[in-house]
């Protein structure tokens, strides 16, 4: 498919690709021009350290939609793990850590079994889960936020730098590198990409799709579980009401990314550059208002991301009708 | 109850009833009846005016939205933007009454205006999401994600964020009044309710948007103008999260536009699910969307008044919604 487009039409195809890629660069280097400090350490090291969790939640999700399916759940799952990792804190930095994830990783088994035992679509399926993930949140913390303890070293996993990195950047990045060889070089991530584009056809193939989708919701549980985890190491509680909306932008980060929803097609790159990009506009707005000339307020951030998607889904409709049609 | 399907090859025989089958078409009149003998038993002041107004009154909102949702996901759709859709409708009718974008003459005519034009905004909105979906034929799911992102933040923008705080009775009517001892807004939910039945049952329009929903590409070569049956769908669907933005902010006398309609999308379509309503389309059933709004509203009240944190009644949500669509599954592989 990429290579008959490639003899078709060079400009819309280099978009289609790298759009989101070039976009990003464009983005940075208006900053650059526009704004003092805007590529100073500080800024670049406190926007990878927020961004990052998002980011762990983006890669799972491009999983699972480059699978054919939807999670819904992350951002409850999230939250939830963020609450047991706190809880957990107190024992340490790993058993923080593991506690978050394996959370994490319980929810994401939950939503496999789901999907195929009991054969629910995965909207709602996920769906489901990210309501009882987000009463269990609730209920393990109280209903209120749980604080971190300071005692153990689990804050560094949010706080801390490595090598003059912030610490939830390397596990990003580090989940980024192990994201792209799976996809691209291990027959699981051929799996993926098969079962996504057609799961009959992936069937007939004798690949096995159901553990393939289990796989991908347990993957995206488990990233869900990290990102919870740096959630609460970074802000110093665990938050059960945090990550409303963050299933959302995850879906418009791997959408942004080029990532088609109807499976069967993506790249693990383009969505951290999706991801990146969304972050981005957020830091940019802040910039903006700190010039003076005008004041947008953070409400703008979410009219734009909106506006964003928008342009994205078009211009990646145009080509696929290009593609369907030519 | 009022369920209307187009004959679909996968469609189960009429005769064979057994009790799977059963649970499956009547399940959740089952689930409410069976609630509500639970709570006869076991909760105390449960027969009484006032139980009854308090969960109607709660419950209006979500019915009112997930009409709409009904009718859109008949067509095999999705409508993610209610919520954002409410914000923005909750947000104007204030802004219109106090006069702040353009100075009243009179009172009446402000609050004429303020029931109007924030539906139609709403509507104008749905509308767009539509147009999105037939013209660029982008997924429902993602195109209507542009105005769950853009939509609260628009809302947000408007107002800046502010809460605003209002009074003015002819307005309110329609989330304080009472018509014959029923709140106006049960009233106006019973209204949307028996017109959409009515409508899926016995209008043209009604038939093409379960046609749709059954298979597109039949309906098409059958000559039904696809692409406006589905336009009209998510008009009337925002029509109705504009319509609910204005009761939710009627009843709270104030408009905050981080909150109205927040988790509302996941609301309506879990009470269309339960409802029974096929979720890949070409079967509706709304008074089976009004009972699923029910129980999920009941479940809610009967947990905490039998003392059961809040939390864990979003867990019961949770298992609510996979038992009823795993057994319409069950209904749809026999």
């Amino acid at each position: 498919m990429t290579t008959s487009l490639t003899s078709r039409t060079p400009l819309l195809v280099l978009v289609g690709r790298y759009g989101v890629i070039a976009a990003l660069l464009l983005l940075i280097l208006f900053g650059w021009a526009r704004y003092d400090n805007f590529l100073g350490s500080y800024n670049i090291l406190s926007f990878l350290r927020y961004t990052s969790m998002f980011a762990l939640v983006a890669l799972g999700m491009a999983f699972v939609i480059m699978s054919g399916g939807i999670d819904l759940s992350v951002g409850a799952v999230a939250a939830m793990s963020s609450v047991v990792a706190a809880l957990a804190s107190p024992y340490g930095l790993i058993p923080g850590l593991l506690a978050g994830a394996a959370a994490g990783l319980v929810a994401g088994i939950l939503n496999g079994i789901l999907i195929t035992r009991l054969n629910i679509v995965p909207f709602i399926a996920t769906l489901a889960t990210m309501l009882a993930a987000g009463g269990t949140g609730l209920l393990l913390a109280g209903n209120q936020s749980v604080s971190v303890s300071y005692d153990t070293a689990f804050v560094e996993l949010g706080q801390g730098d490595l090598l003059g990195f912030p610490v939830p950047a390397w596990i990003a990045a580090i989940a980024y590198v192990l994201g792209s060889i799976i996809l691209n070089l291990t027959a699981f991530g051929r799996s993926v990409l098969a079962v996504g584009g057609s799961e009959d056809a992936s069937r007939m193939m004798g690949l096995p799709a159901d553990r393939v989708k289990f796989l991908v919701y347990a993957g995206s549980g488990l990233l869900a579980g990290l990102a919870g985890v740096i959630l609460a190491a970074q802000f110093g509680a665990g938050q059960p009401i945090e990550g409303v909306g963050w299933e959302l932008f995850a879906i418009a980060a791997v959408v942004v990314g080029g990532t088609l929803l109807t499976g069967g097609k993506g790249s693990v790159e383009s969505t951290l550059a999706g991801a990146l990009l969304l972050g981005l506009i957020f830091n940019i707005l802040n910039f903006e208002n700190g010039l003076g000339w005008i004041s947008l307020s953070a409400y703008w951030q979410s009219v734009i991301r909106g506006l964003f998607l928008l342009l994205v889904v078009i211009l990646q409709a145009k080509l696929v009708g290009r593609d369907a049609t030519g | 109850m009022a369920d209307a399907s187009i004959a679909r090859p996968a469609a189960p025989a009429r005769t064979s009833d057994g009790l799977g089958q059963l649970l499956a078409r009547h399940g959740a009149l089952v689930g409410l009846v069976l609630l509500v003998l639970f709570n006869l038993a076991f909760t105390p002041n449960f027969v009484s005016w006032q139980t009854l107004n308090v969960n109607l009154t709660q419950v209006a909102a979500i019915v009112i939205v997930a009409v709409g949702m009904t009718l859109v996901i008949a067509t095999g759709g999705i409508d993610l933007s209610v919520g954002s859709l409410m914000a923005i409708s909750g947000a104007l009718a204030p802004l219109i009454l106090l006069g702040q974008i353009l100075p009243m003459p009179h009172p009446l005519l402000a609050v004429a205006l303020a029931f109007v034009l924030p539906v139609l905004v709403a509507g104008a909105f749905g509308w767009f999401n539509g147009f999105l979906i037939t013209r660029y034929r982008i997924q429902p799911i993602v195109a209507t994600l542009v105005l769950f992102i853009a939509g609260r933040g628009i809302a947000q923008v408007v107002t800046n964020g502010n809460l605003q705080v209002f009074r003015n009775p002819e307005f309110q009517v329609i989330g304080l009044g009472r018509l014959f001892g029923i709140p106006v807004q049960v009233i106006l939910m019973l209204i949307l309710v028996a017109g959409a039945a009515w409508m899926l049952r016995r209008t043209l329009f009604g038939r093409q948007i379960l046609a749709v929903g059954g298979n597109e590409q039949a309906a098409r070569l059958a000559g039904i103008p696809v692409a406006s049956v589905k336009r009209r769908v998510y008009l009337i669907s925002g029509l109705c999260a504009g319509l609910a933005g204005l009761v939710v902010i009627a009843i709270n006398s104030a408009s905050d536009a981080n909150l109205i309609g927040l988790g509302m999308e996941l609301d309506a379509i879990a009470a269309v699910a339960v409802g029974g309503t096929l979720l890949a389309g070409g079967r509706a059933s709304i008074t089976g969307t009004l009972l699923g709004a029910l129980i999920i509203q009941l479940v809610r009240y009967t947990l905490l008044a039998n003392g059961v944190p809040d939390s864990a009644a979003l867990v019961a949500k949770a298992g609510l919604i996979v038992l009823a669509v795993w057994l319409q599954q069950g209904r749809k592989s026999t």
